[in-house]
């Protein structure tokens, strides 16, 4: 197999007595849509700062594209082809949605007319082109989760880093944005997302991590990890996945 | 709005206040156009950095000192013709800037810690300047008076004019270009929302340290140009802190991150002073007060600059119904 795309080693980052992530491996191929998911409070986003290069991990290794860039700032991190999105939605609320996508399209167009121009074409692709001319403080959470997605998209990112971009959006939304995503991926963009929505997460991705208490406890094929007691437990409470199988056996 | 109507715009700017630098027989007309210019020049280089970066300085008296006093020193001790101290002078200010800049953004300040760390620097070039021979410490240092384009002395006030007119028109080219361009674009990003800049590849050190660079060059040429004007510079009026309020009262005022913000706000503001001042000349101290109460009404009533006031007077019409649709996030 050839080197994956993303690559942690043992990483760990702690907050004053807080071990926020703890020795998390794991090893995302070129082309893969991975998700990460886990209850509330696992050091799913903190491990999305550590991989992006918002924060430095205490120890371990991060690697992309089979470059050591662990401690690399993210602007450097977006050059080479790493883009994320934040979960809490951050639009440059003054500017126009057509300007915000364009800053992400300005990572390789120099010229403003020709960064414009690109922020429209991938507007469109991820439906916001009716709205390229509202200020991006006027959109719905919809239309901002999109704009999240668009402005990343712009950098021509390798790999992209989705931080929930399905909460807080109603079914109806949901289901409009999962082909989006798909067709991003489609398109050759290794995807990464962290993902509360399960019918989602099933959906689209093809492997699965799971974080708790900053640790990774599981891994595999979506169906497979959530028949997974560990997993069934992390999310439901100790000693659920007995209960759950004792119930089963019982009828 | 795009370039070109930028650029017409300045085009019409600049014709209108050349035909009253060329017609204008008064020599009051002159003086007023030359300081509102200067006041222009000012409030534009604090809406560089303040307006289309988010970085509020207090201390904008740095460059302004630098620049004057390297205008003053560089014909002096020197014995440089003023037009060549001129870009000197603004190189002079624009490497303080930078120095400045990149030991308050290598730290990542921002905000009030921006602000004040700004003003503490100011202070400590005002007292440096009071005690080092060179700056001709609290005597100042006087330029000599010699007639004549040559050495940038003029009898009466228009060869000003046209000097302040040419630096504004500069400043506004500067703007119009930080409007459509890519380190504009990036500026304005890092102002809006420095980690979502930084997720798309922006470096937030290197485009807030280009914006304080510039910023403190036309700063500075406003120091040059105050130089040429009384000929007299001390470290109170150029490092002191009523020229660092100047400039930002004048960019707030008029509207911040807007290409004629701060042209309005200098020029409102100029009008006003002169205005309170030949009204109630009788009464010392009341123009001040005056002065005061309108820039209080203007805080309040348009928190965003008389640019802004157009736009809440048009939404009035429109209000019912026009509320932008949100909704609240649920956290998880």
């Amino acid at each position: 197999m050839a080197s994956p795309l993303l690559r942690l080693q043992g990483v760990s980052r702690s907050f004053g007595g807080l071990a926020a992530v703890r020795d998390v491996s794991l090893d995302l191929p070129e082309g893969r849509l991975g998700a990460l998911i886990g209850p509330n409070g696992a050091g799913k986003t903190t491990l999305f700062a550590l991989m992006s290069g918002f924060l430095v991990p205490d120890a371990g290794r991060v690697e992309f594209a089979g470059a050591d860039i662990t401690g690399v700032p993210p602007h450097l991190n977006a050059r080479r082809g790493m883009t994320r999105t934040f979960q809490i939605v951050q639009p440059f609320a003054t500017q126009s949605v057509r300007e915000n996508i364009a800053v992400g399209a300005h990572l390789h167009c120099v010229q403003r007319a020709q960064a414009l121009a690109e922020a429209e074409l991938v507007a469109q692709r991820v439906g916001l082109g009716p709205q390229l001319d509202k200020p991006a403080g006027e959109l719905t959470v919809a239309g901002r989760k999109r704009l999240e997605l668009a402005r990343a998209l712009a950098t021509r990112p390798r790999l992209l880093l989705l931080d929930e971009v399905l909460a807080g959006l109603n079914p109806l939304e949901v289901a409009e944005m999962v082909p989006v995503v798909r067709e991003i991926a489609a398109g050759g963009v290794t995807v990464l997302m962290i993902e509360h929505v399960m019918q989602a997460v099933m959906n689209l991705a093809a492997h699965v991590w799971v974080l708790a208490q900053g640790q990774l406890i599981a891994e595999g094929a979506p169906a497979e990890v959530t028949r997974d007691p560990h997993v069934v437990e992390a999310y439901l409470g100790h000693g659920t996945a007995q209960r759950l199988a004792r119930m089963a056996q019982a009828s | 709005m795009t370039m070109r109507r930028d650029l017409l715009q300045i085009a019409l700017f600049a014709a209108a206040v050349a035909v009253v630098a060329a017609t204008a027989r008064s020599g009051v007309v002159l003086n007023l156009a030359m300081m509102a210019l200067y006041a222009c020049l000012m409030a534009q280089s604090w809406n560089l950095l303040g307006g289309y970066g988010g970085q509020f300085s207090f201390g904008h008296a740095l460059f302004f000192g630098t620049g004057a006093y390297a205008q003053a020193m560089a014909q002096l001790q020197g014995g440089i013709n003023p037009w060549v101290a001129l870009p000197l002078a603004i190189a002079a200010a624009a490497a303080v800037g930078l120095f400045f800049g990149a030991l308050s953004f290598r730290y990542g300040l921002k905000g009030s810690y921006f602000a004040l760390v700004t003003l503490a620097f100011a202070e400590v070039f005002r007292i440096l300047a009071l005690s080092v021979p060179f700056t001709g410490a609290g005597v100042g240092l006087m330029v000599p008076l010699k007639e004549g384009l040559a050495q940038m002395q003029f009898a009466d006030r228009r060869g000003f004019v046209w000097i302040a007119l040419a630096l504004v028109t500069l400043g506004l080219l500067a703007t119009a270009w930080l409007r459509h361009s890519r380190f504009g674009a990036r500026l304005q990003a890092v102002r809006d929302n420095e980690d979502a800049a930084r997720a798309v590849g922006v470096d937030p050190f290197r485009v807030k340290l280009g914006a304080i660079g510039l910023s403190a060059a036309f700063m500075g040429a406003a120091g040059a140009l105050y130089v040429q004007v009384f000929q007299y510079i001390d470290p109170g009026i150029a490092y002191g802190p009523h020229t660092s309020v100047e400039a930002l009262v004048a960019a707030i005022v008029g509207g911040l991150g807007t290409l004629w913000g701060p042209v309005l706000g200098a020029l409102a503001l100029h009008l006003l002073a002169d205005a309170t001042r030949s009204l109630f000349g009788g009464l010392p101290g009341i123009n001040m007060i005056i002065y005061g109460g309108v820039l209080v009404a203007i805080v309040m009533f348009a928190p965003r600059g008389l640019m802004g006031l157009g736009q809440s007077v048009r939404s009035l019409w429109s209000r019912p119904g026009a509320a932008p649709q949100t909704r609240e996030e649920p956290h998880g």
